[in-house]
């Protein structure tokens, strides 16, 4: 159904962070994109020497600082911003949404709605009703309900320096996927396929928890039998608290989920990786966090996943014991310690 | 939201919005009745041979239909399947056999000769018959019985049984977006759906809809309520189209679903119960049936695809959807209903479709429900669009903000109007999520509901260590909760329900405000109100018992899904 004018119809990508600049990139070699990023400097900077966070764009990539001229030349738009910020992004772009757009986004993070007078720090407890899910977000601030979202190993170096690749296209909607597919695809980057956008979502967020696991490990200055039984565990621990969120198993089991949690359990570049690295060496999280540029989502995160998984009474060992460390004063080493006495003994019990 | 106090309502009548009978939609459809099921046929063979597109499927499609027809009724027939019926599923068994054994040039297209014969057969058992004079007939006679019944009972004077004091208005209340359906009937098609309880729904809503002033809605009635004559006649008359739930095959449910899409586009206003059937455990529907709902998705595309196609510009029909909950003190099924539950839920296994109350039982329930004071309130929902946005009263659908957005754009690809079946199905998921909200949002809350709510779940916190099924059957008489902690807790579920209707999340009966005393009373006298046995009462000290717990849970369970359980 595809006619001629509109395969030649520009697509959007909000956001001209690492990650939003690669995907920028990879559609720019099917289609022209107009990139949206909120600072006019980028905008002259991109024009200007064709280069933005390290990447060269290509020509096909336009810069804009127009939400409206976004939304009203592009009919397929990539939503990738931090999730702190991903609401309120919503809210000035939603005006200019009609029904017929298509909206993929690529953040990882969860929304929070908290009761007036709590904090994240001091909030109890929170359910479903309080975290949202990027796509959710969408929902609520928009008209738009075709809605995916791209999460996976993408780390935006390799990306940007077309190493091989994989990324999953989730969207209840075939249609949805195979625009995304199209859009995307190349020798060099395989998309893979899932209609369970809530449970690939979620994989991509509650996999920072282990990253930090990870980094401690590392930190303690254990190797790789270690680590093989943080993944393993981890991923056991996910499919737990993802499905009392929403989620499918299935999810977490994939590209976005197991492939996607190794790859950033073994990224030191990582900032998550780095905050748990740190922890165990000593040091306390005021004082990483102190001379970290951007918060690691990760830390959040835990918060949010912990307080869930006593709302939900989910047994999240590897979260609650995290939680303790960062925020209770436990430390990495007595952590470790707690969770090798734990009396576990089933491997796998969720399929 | 504005609503219409019951005491306003109380004696208000509603001008029919079309005159006359000949205009009505559903008059038009049966006028043409003939033509109609020859264009469902049709188009469902059409639709059936693209799902089963090569000759194999079809004749494997086939030959399952006729298995399953044949084990049907072996095993479970009913006294409104035709005489026929053996004859004619053997002859297409036979016919069949013989068709299979011949290659596809020697049998020259039989076997869609005997598929077009099949779902013949199909849509014209479907088919309603609305016709005008029995229409007419039996709308006076409920009325005229009703109105009877209801004085005879309550007017206490030598005649009362003669006088129109008062009328079913009285007993019924009908709270909600009253002016909103009426306008909406004006200006598209309506699909109305109700949750589902009792089998008395579908004369409730029956009455609902003449009240209102509305033009008779087609309704998608179960063919077993076609056993009871008496419901038999008034659905017949009232433009009932019939449903089997006992034929699971495609050819049946493509012909079905056929038939109300095409309805629907040639604009006769529907009525699902998209729950499907009665909800069994007295819960809200959860999980709606998509069959029927997918219609008013697809017949809504169609129309723009008609619009798209017409030169003339006459803007498409809008298709609105209105949620519409029954609430009763009181459900004449309920045991039976409770227990097939709990049967199904202790252990996965089927049971068959069974009335217990024939027509004798009805006429007796109807009585009681006249004499005694236990009335029933109708909410009517807000209208929506096939996608679940809310509609203002000009039928334009309406985002969260309020700005208006076009429907059409939905079915859009790069500016096409297109057909994706499955982008479809996934729309029907999302509206039938939206109508589950917005049945939790307009269900009223009685007292009866909430004393039943509260006490059960009291017991059950007590006694947390057993699972439902070993609860359900502890000894009653071991039941006892002191009436000033029962009060307590009340209190604070009640206060919790007034906070979840201020976010529009609930809604409650006007009788559910002021004394606790006085509304824990007026809940527990009505609570299951003609059971022998009775949910919930107080002993002789005052202190709040059960004689029927599973009852109670049936109760109860209209509260459910709400998050009220944490307060207990």
């Amino acid at each position: 159904m595809t006619s001629k004018s509109s395969s030649d119809k520009p697509v959007g990508v909000i956001g001209a962070g690492n990650f939003g600049s690669a995907i920028a990139n990879i559609i720019a070699v099917n289609r022209p994109v107009l990139l949206y990023a909120r600072d006019e400097k980028t905008v002259e900077r991109i024009l200007g020497k064709g280069m933005n966070r390290g990447q060269k764009m290509l020509k096909n990539v336009v810069p804009t600082n127009d939400l409206a001229e976004l939304a009203a030349k592009c009919e397929v738009i990539f939503p990738i911003v931090p999730s702190t910020t991903f609401r309120s992004m919503m809210k000035d772009l939603s005006p200019h949404l009609h029904p017929y757009h298509i909206l993929i986004h690529g953040t990882k993070g969860f929304d929070i709605k908290l009761p007036k007078g709590t904090t994240l720090e001091n909030v109890k407890q929170l359910n479903r009703s309080q975290v949202k899910t990027m796509s959710e977000v969408i929902r609520e601030e928009s008209v738009v309900v075709r809605v995916g979202c791209l999460a996976g190993p993408n780390l935006s170096k390799e990306l940007a320096q077309r190493q091989p690749g994989a990324t999953v296209v989730a969207s209840p909607f075939q249609e949805v996927i195979q625009t995304g597919k199209r859009l995307l695809k190349n020798d060099r980057f395989q998309v893979f396929e899932n209609r369970d956008l809530v449970g690939v979502e979620i994989a991509g967020v509650l996999k920072n928890i282990i990253a930090i696991a990870s980094g401690g490990l590392s930190g303690l200055g254990f190797g790789e039998n270690a680590k093989g039984l943080l993944v393993s565990r981890g991923a056991v621990e996910m499919v737990y608290l993802g499905r009392a969120l929403g989620g499918d198993t299935r999810a977490f089991l994939g590209v976005a989920g197991i492939g996607d949690l190794v790859t950033t359990c073994n990224s030191p570049m990582s900032r998550n990786f780095t905050v748990g690295y740190r922890l165990a060496k000593g040091e306390s999280l005021d004082e990483i966090l102190a001379d970290m540029d951007e918060v690691a989502e990760g830390v959040n995160t835990i918060r949010i996943a912990k307080k869930c998984a006593d709302y939900y009474k989910v047994r999240a060992l590897i979260t609650d014991t995290l939680y303790k460390v960062l925020f209770e004063g436990m430390t990495v080493e007595d952590a470790l310690n707690y969770l090798m006495r734990y009396p576990l003994n089933v491997d796998i019990d969720f399929i | 939201m504005t609503e219409i106090e019951e005491k306003k309502n109380k004696n208000k009548g509603y001008k029919p919005i079309l005159e006359g009978i000949p205009d009505w939609p559903v008059y038009q459809l049966s006028k043409n009745r003939k033509d109609f099921i020859e264009e469902v046929t049709h188009k469902s063979v059409e639709r059936i041979r693209k799902l089963r597109p090569t000759r194999k499927q079809l004749l494997d499609e086939l030959e399952a239909t006729v298995y399953r027809e044949q084990n049907r009724l072996k095993r479970n027939r009913w006294r409104v399947d035709p005489a026929d019926e053996v004859r004619f599923f053997s002859n297409l068994k036979k016919e069949l056999l013989e068709v299979s054994t011949r290659t596809a040039e020697e049998s020259h297209g039989k076997e869609d000769e005997l598929l077009f014969r099949l779902v013949h057969r199909y849509a014209s058992e479907i088919a309603g018959n609305f016709k005008p004079s029995k229409y007419k007939v039996a709308r006076a006679v409920t009325q005229f019985w009703f109105a009877r019944l209801l004085n005879g009972a309550r007017v206490k004077k030598f005649g009362g049984f003669f006088r129109s004091q008062y009328r079913l208005r009285d007993k019924i209340h009908i709270v909600g977006k009253v002016k909103m359906l009426r306008s909406l009937t004006r200006l598209g098609t309506v699909v109305m759906v109700p949750t589902h309880f009792s089998n008395l729904d579908s004369i409730l809503i029956g009455w609902v809809i003449h009240a209102l002033g509305l033009p008779a809605f087609i309704y998608g009635a179960g063919l077993n309520l076609f056993n009871i004559k008496i419901f038999a006649y008034f659905m017949n008359s009232l433009g009932a189209y019939k449903v089997d739930r006992r034929k699971k095959n495609l050819p049946y449910l493509e012909t079905l679903k056929m038939y109300s899409t095409l309805a629907l586009q040639k604009g006769a206003h529907s009525l699902f119960f998209p729950g499907g059937t009665r909800s069994r455990s007295g819960m809200i529907e959860k999980q709606l049936k998509l069959g029927l709902l997918s219609t008013a998705v697809e017949a809504q595309r169609n129309l723009y695809l008609e619009e798209n196609h017409e030169t003339n510009g006459s803007p498409g029909k809008k298709i609105f959807l209105v949620p519409v909950t029954l609430n009763y003190h009181f459900v004449l099924e309920a045991p039976d209903l409770i227990e097939d539950y709990l049967q199904v839920k202790g252990q996965d296994r089927y049971f068959p479709e069974q009335d217990n109350y024939g027509s004798f039982q009805l006429i007796r329930f109807m009585f009681k429900f006249f004499t005694k004071g236990s009335n029933i309130s109708v909410s009517i929902g807000p209208g929506l669009d096939v996608m679940g946005n809310y509609v203002d009263e000009q039928g334009n659908s309406l985002d969260h903000q309020g700005r208006i957005i076009n429907c059409k754009d939905y079915f859009r690809t790069n500016g096409q109007i297109t057909e994706d079946p499955q982008r479809e199905n996934e729309y029907t998921r999302m509206l039938s999520q939206r109508i589950v909200k917005e049945y939790h949002s307009i269900n009223r809350v009685f007292a009866s509901h909430l004393v039943a709510f509260v006490a059960f779940q009291m017991w059950q916190k007590k006694y947390s260590k057993l699972d439902l099924f070993s609860f359900l059957r502890l000894p009653e008489d071991e039941l006892v909760i002191d009436y000033e902690q029962f009060k307590a807790t009340f209190k604070k579920v009640r206060k919790e329900i007034y906070r979840l209707k201020d976010e529009g999340k609930i809604n409650h009966a006007s009788h559910l405000k002021g004394n606790a005393d006085i509304v824990i009373k007026r809940g527990l006298e009505n609570v299951g109100i003609l059971h022998i046995l009775r949910p919930l009462a107080r002993n002789k000290n005052g202190n709040i018992i059960t004689h029927e717990l599973p009852l109670l849970y049936y109760y109860h369970n209209r509260l459910v899904g709400y998050d009220l359980e944490k307060l207990i």
